[in-house]
């Protein structure tokens, strides 16, 4: 174990893209973790789809011998955390394992809407915040900018920061002693029973469960029996070690430190996040506070493209679960789909990352249907059933609308922080949207402006508009600020007199109209023409609000076809059918898998 | 046991814009030895389906018509001689309406030819020029003017929906050609096949293909027309006094046994599939080192034969007899055609059923393609 004195424990934080792992890269090279033949670029990112989409999804922890120029050996636990608002909650359970941050900044971009939610976390940690302006070998950057706008909008001290370029190797060292210097070291008693916390747990094929520590007081080593606190399991430890990157077994782990530790756990759902792990015999009699759980905020259904996937869908969930415990599925039936699953996501791109995967790393060909979020219905007595409160993730589950009483959905603070040239676009944005402003300041060229949203609003295309509406400007962040009543309705698609249970969403009503319109547009470019002419409409109950018809083919016919083209025309045949596999078969009409997906794309004019 | 003999020319004097036939363009062929190799060709097949007499003999190219008259004679007598002809034997050859080609259709008629097609395509010299055709109208009209006084059966081909074609234009045309009295006449929507000129064209945007829209109106006039001429379709693009149908080509389309020989022609042989090479030196090749020109034969299975015979029977006006089809592949009626999709489309009038009869109505006609997916099961195609 390492004399407290001689710990830093820190997390990395900033904005999306602004270099934190390319930062960890420099700090673990420059402290000889990897060599410079073992390095890759943002190492520390090491699933697949992360090194694709250049963004980091999970925190990553390593182990640092850094000797300093006061001529000691400190051991840096870095903690590399995601940028991406879906991934917070990542961030938060870091920010909670240290003793401070390196708040690292873009010397061009400047400070954003995730690295004021990220600092502000830190804050209340009581971390100790050591501001990095990175990128200064960017031509457009201009740290000292940065360096006034860190202080006028955070309202740090940030004389001191140190400015570097992670891609390039400028001020690492700088770095490295600021980390030193400034992060206090953690505090703990070694005499004391184990409280350890549970910081992450994910699943590895050899190890099986790997369970991330942050050891507050006591020691934990193999051979201990421990208890989880909260879970009221009892565990034998059998490895105690720590990553530097490469992983590394350690007689023990002691106050103040770091690592991973495994039980012969086969299941992440028993290492909960947040638990506090003690010795089964006269351990702490009181658990650390805990997270706060993270709760799925954005569901859809996904379903196999071919009905013949449906069980390598559900062994591919069912393994993907495994490691990412955040999203949650249950079996779905749809009668245009067929059976599949309704999955709950962080949000839009933790959607789109899970999908991704499975239709990557499992090879599974997926409809994922239009994503909603959870409602919160009081239901009327009726004449079988007494009054009671459902939540709704599925608008297919939508009841009798007489039985309603009263529909709540989520709403949502929403940070949203850009140069003020676009700040018009935006509160229309969110105007359009039924947001309400709640509060708009100026700092220098740029503007802060909050709005309280209603999360159904923000799960369409909300991003992808701010993002096109503001050249990518400006960068947004949200929390969520409970339930609200609304006048919601659900609305039907109805595809040659049909409805189709897939497409059916719930809408406020005073953008029904829009929407419905909209889909019927989109519908009618997506489903091809059939030997009949198709109307689709949007209809509320029994109201249709929007209407679009498909006109019927005219021709497709074969001019020619004598002896020798038989071969040729039925290969046409084979290719026709092949197509026709990919499409849904709704009453007479096929349906492409394509016109689902385009349902979440919505908004896109 | 195969009735109907296809013999394959496949020379022509240039290559048109949108043909994607198996024709080839070559400077002096040695027709003695061509004759020698297609006659090699035709003893293989006839021993192996030689058995019953032929109702339909068709020299289809290329152009066949600029095959000498006593290549075409001997091609005839060893056919004779191999599986005997029976009486009223249809003798077709596919001819273009050149006036060099026209001053042969007598010999070719002693020859024993009895009926010749035409590749007239356009009565306007301007519109044969975009088709890329070597004659122009008046040769054409003087062309089918031999052709009638040497030939008892005569039929001419014609392309329309073309380009920026009306439906005023083509009423005029079509008027005009049913005015020659011919007993058959073939017309065909243009269609651009990949790796033609023709798509080349449309790719770089010379000219932009008809829309399907007018193109349908088009394809509905053409029946409405012809019908009231006494020349109703018989098939999707082929129209005939009733008893005036090609024999020959009815084979096909009631999926029965043909025997093809020459390069590139394909046969039916008890549930065999026949293919020749189809480059002629290949073929040419592959007779003087095997005797026979055959690429090759595979054999077909009940379903995928069974749907051949639906592709194929469904172009016809009289539709195909499901009982029979059935009874001849030994799968259930309920696998040939999907009932469900059938009884759907039979409501909005783009199919009927008369007894153990199926067929596609004039308004389903122009649709068979996509109507051939809805009603096909989709076991019987990927069999
Ligand atoms: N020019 C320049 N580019 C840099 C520097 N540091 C990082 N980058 C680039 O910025 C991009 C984002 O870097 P990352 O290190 O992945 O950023 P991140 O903050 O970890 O991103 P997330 O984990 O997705 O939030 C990459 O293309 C890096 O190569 C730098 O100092 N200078
Ligand atoms: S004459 Fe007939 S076979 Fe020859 S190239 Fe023209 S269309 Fe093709
Ligand atoms: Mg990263």
């Amino acid at each position: 174990m390492t004399d407290l004195a001689l710990i830093r424990n820190f997390s990395i934080i900033a904005h999306i893209d602004h270099g934190k792992s390319t930062l960890a890269d420099r700090l673990i090279q420059a402290t000889g973790g990897l060599t410079a033949r073992e390095m890759s670029e943002q190492v520390l990112d090491s699933m697949d789809i992360e090194r694709e989409r250049g963004i980091t999804i999970k925190s990553q922890t390593v182990r640092l011998d850094y000797t300093a120029q006061d001529g000691l050996t400190y051991e840096l636990n870095l903690m590399d955390t995601p940028g991406h608002v879906d991934f917070a909650y990542e961030v938060s359970r870091s920010l909670a394992a240290c003793e401070g941050a390196l708040l690292v900044v873009d010397a061009a971009q400047g400070v954003e809407a995730q690295t004021l939610a990220n600092v502000y976390q830190s804050i209340e940690h009581d971390h100790e915040i050591v501001p990095v302006i990175n990128k200064i070998d960017l031509p457009a950057a201009e740290p000292e900018k940065v360096r006034a706008e860190i202080e006028d909008i955070i309202g740090i001290d940030a004389s001191e920061a140190v400015l570097t370029s992670a891609k390039s190797g400028i001020g690492i060292p700088d770095v490295l002693e600021a980390i030193v210097k400034k992060i206090p070291p953690p505090k703990g008693d070694r005499a004391a029973p184990l409280k350890a916390m549970l910081v992450d747990s994910w699943y590895d094929p050899y190890l099986g469960v790997v369970i991330l520590v942050r050891v507050l007081d006591g020691v934990i080593k193999k051979g201990q029996q421990v208890k989880f606190m909260q879970g009221g399991t009892e565990h034998l430890i059998d490895r105690v070690g720590c990553f530097t990157p490469k992983r590394v077994e350690l007689p023990e782990l002691g106050p103040g430190e770091i690592g991973f530790v495994t039980a012969q756990i086969k299941e992440v759902e028993q290492a909960k996040v947040g638990d506090t792990i003690t010795t089964a015999k006269g351990g702490a009699t009181e658990a650390l506070p805990g997270y706060k759980e993270v709760q799925p905020v954005v569901f859809c259904g996904l379903f196999p493209v071919d009905a013949a996937d449906f069980e390598k869908l559900r062994e591919s969930i069912a393994r993907l679960r495994l490691n990412d415990a955040s999203f949650s599925f249950e079996m779905e039936s749809s009668a245009a789909l067929g059976f599949g699953f309704r999955c709950g996501f962080l949000g839009l791109l933790h959607l789109e990352i899970i999908q991704e995967r499975l239709t990557r790393e499992f090879d599974l060909d997926l409809i994922t249907t239009a994503p909603s979020v959870v409602y919160r219905i009081q239901l009327n007595k009726s004449r079988t059933d007494d009054a009671r409160e459902i939540m709704l993730h599925n608008p297919a589950d939508y009841p009798d609308p007489s039985r309603i009483e009263l529909i709540e959905e989520p709403w949502i603070k929403a940070t949203v922080y850009t140069p003020d040239e676009y700040l018009g676009p935006i509160l229309k944005l969110c105007q359009d949207r039924r947001g309400i402003q709640r509060d708009l300041t100026y700092v220098g060229g740029r503007a802060q402006v909050t709005y309280e949203l209603p999360l159904n609003e923000v799960v369409f295309d909300f991003y992808d508009r701010l993002k096109s509406i503001t050249r990518g400007y400006a960068s947004f962040d949200y929390e969520q600020i409970g339930l609200r009543e609304g006048d919601l309705v659900k609305m039907n698609i109805l595809v040659n007199n049909e409805p189709v249970d897939a497409l059916s969403m719930i809408v406020h009503r005073s953008v029904a109209e829009a929407r419905g319109r909209h889909m019927c547009e989109r519908l009618k470019d997506l489903i091809p023409r059939h030997l009949f002419k198709i109307p689709i409409q949007a209809a509320i109950g029994g109201k249709v609000i929007a209407r679009e018809t498909i006109a019927a083919l005219r021709k497709d016919v074969t001019a020619k076809c004598y002896g020798g083209d038989i071969s040729r025309k039925k290969k046409l045949l084979e290719k026709q059918k092949k197509g026709k596999a990919r499409m849904r078969e709704y009453g007479n009409v096929s349906i492409p898998q394509e016109a689902f997906i385009a349902a979440l794309r919505m908004g896109e004019e | 046991m195969a009735r109907a003999l296809y013999i394959h020319w496949p020379f022509c004097l240039a290559k048109c814009p949108y043909c994607d036939f198996n024709s080839h363009v070559r400077n002096g062929v040695d027709v003695e030895l061509w004759r020698n190799m297609l006659l090699a060709d035709m003893r293989h097949e006839a021993e192996l389906a030689g058995s019953e007499p032929l109702d339909s003999v068709f020299f289809g190219g290329g152009t066949p018509s600029l095959m000498p008259p006593v290549l075409v004679g001997a091609l005839l007598e060893e056919a004779e001689r191999l599986w005997s002809f029976a009486p009223g034997i249809e003798i077709t050859l596919e001819a273009n309406p050149s006036s060099v080609e026209a001053a042969n259709f007598a010999a070719l008629a002693g020859a024993g030819v009895n009926r010749v097609s035409l590749g007239v395509q356009s009565l306007d010299d301007e519109v044969l020029r975009f088709l890329g055709r070597l004659h122009n109208g008046q040769e054409a009209l003087s062309a089918l003017d031999t052709a009638q006084s040497a030939f008892r059966r005569v039929s001419f081909d014609l392309i329309y929906a073309r380009p920026g074609q009306t439906l005023e234009q083509w009423e005029g045309e079509l008027r005009r050609a049913l005015g020659f009295g011919t007993e058959h006449l073939s017309l065909y929507q243009l269609t651009i096949e990949a790796g033609t000129r023709f798509a080349t064209e449309v790719r770089q945007g010379a000219f932009v293909p008809l829309d399907d829209d007018p193109a349908a109106d088009l394809f509905a006039l053409t029946r409405e027309l012809t019908e009231a001429a006494g020349l109703p379709a018989y098939e999707v693009s082929n129209h005939a006094r009733p008893g005036e149908e090609s024999r020959h080509n009815l084979t096909y389309w009631r999926y029965r046994d043909y025997v093809g020989i020459g390069p590139g022609a394909h046969g039916r042989r008890d549930g065999m599939a026949t293919l020749r090479h189809k480059k002629p030196e290949n073929w040419l090749d592959a007779v003087a080192d095997t005797g026979n020109g055959l690429k090759e034969e595979r054999s077909l299975g009940t379903a995928e034969q069974a749907s051949e015979a639906l592709l194929m029977g469904l172009r016809l006006a009289e539709g195909v007899d499901l009982t029979g089809l059935s009874q001849r592949f030994g799968i259930g009626r309920e696998a040939l055609v999907h009932p469900p999709k059938l009884a759907f489309y039979e409501s909005i009038g783009l199919a009927w059923r008369r007894g153990d009869l199926v067929g596609i109505t004039p308004q389903g006609m122009p649709l068979l393609d996509a109507l051939l997916g809805e009603l096909v099961p989709a076991d019987l195609v990927a069999a």
